[in-house]
């Protein structure tokens, strides 16, 4: 098999994962999009395994190693999405911009008070 | 770690670029159903089925290592990934009360500079993936290079240090799900966030 597909693919998967990365308002779907990134690199590092027939089998090794990693990082990520969402009322990244930078003093620290002091009222009118 | 010699193997391999095998076709295929279905999950506005596209791209990927080869890798991608983080996914969509239909702001506004970054990057790679690997090719013959015997013979034999780190990783994470997750009190939150996990750390063992 040409070496060019297995690559290709790879490439192009990883670029529409950080498509999705970058123009994701969901925190939820940027973890899909971060999924779609890493096995990207999964499809590499076994193509190039068998391409090289390294004797110690490195690349499937860290595959095995990445999918692990993938699936404690997608544990703690959903975690801390749920916990911004039960303390925020919404799991929206473009708005959490409390330490954002550029956009007034009154904007964050006005934000911020009023959402933690109800939850309730802003699930609401997220749901 | 040894590398074979590239020359020999490029040397070997009389295919040509417009000739291709059984298992090129296959794997061209395969290979644009699941960059289709990658593509779906990025851009679809129903926020469960971004998730259940998701589930196509990642079977993809796992034929794709069986076209490869790589049986143990495949199966253990139907496992994880197919198996248990695409249910976390989902289980997170239901807890943060996503909405079922169409969300139209599913999007954020700086798409368009997203999908620029995306073509840049993609034009980039692809041009030098393919001026670098043009002349290599992949030798499939022989036997099967990443079986069950083989994975766990390379991987009880020269990888237990950073398997074994890789468990207390887990342990890790999983502990850090569950504390994370039972800070103001709730239970039934823990419990979804930290049982896959540890499901998983089960499997990896």
């Amino acid at each position: 098999m040409h070496l060019a597909y297995p690559a290709v693919l790879a490439v192009l998967l990883f670029c529409v994962g950080l498509y999705g990365v970058l123009a994701r308002r969901n925190a939820i779907l940027v973890l899909m999009s971060v999924e779609l990134m890493l096995n990207a690199v999964n499809l590499n590092l076994v193509a190039f395994d068998v391409w090289l027939r390294d004797a110690l089998h490195a690349g499937q090794a860290l595959t095995l190693f990445t999918i692990a990693i993938a699936a404690a990082e997608i544990g703690i990520g959903l975690a801390i999405v749920l916990m911004v969402y039960r303390n925020r009322g919404t799991s929206d990244v473009d708005r959490l911009r409390d330490t954002a930078e550029g956009h007034g003093p009154d904007d964050g620290d006005h934000d911020a008070p009023e959402e933690a002091a109800a939850p309730a009222h802003t699930t609401e009118a997220a749901a | 770690m040894t590398l074979g010699p590239p020359v020999t193997l490029a040397a070997t391999a009389p295919q040509g670029f417009l000739s291709p095998t059984g298992v090129e076709i296959a794997f061209l295929l395969v290979g644009m159903a699941t960059l289709g279905a990658a593509v779906i999950t990025v851009t679809t506005k129903q926020l469960v089925h971004a998730a259940l596209w998701l589930v196509v791209a990642l079977g993809g990927l796992a034929v794709e290592y069986l076209l490869l080869t790589a049986e143990f890798i495949a199966w253990v991608q139907v496992l994880i990934y197919v198996g248990s983080v695409v249910v976390l996914l989902l289980f997170g969509l239901m807890l943060t009360k996503a909405p079922i239909g169409r969300s139209p702001d599913a999007d954020s506004g700086n798409r368009w500079v997203a999908l620029a970054v995306a073509i840049a990057s993609a034009g980039a790679l692809v041009w030098v993936v393919v001026d670098a690997f043009r002349t290599q090719w992949i030798d499939l013959d022989g036997a099967a290079q990443g079986s069950t015997e083989v994975t766990g013979t390379i991987l009880f034999r020269h990888w237990v240090l950073p398997f074994e780190a890789l468990s207390v990783l887990l342990l890790a994470a999983l502990v850090g799900a569950i504390v994370l997750s039972r800070k103001n009190g709730d239970a039934e939150t823990a419990e979804a966030a930290g049982t896959p996990t540890s499901a998983t750390d089960k499997e990896q063992r």
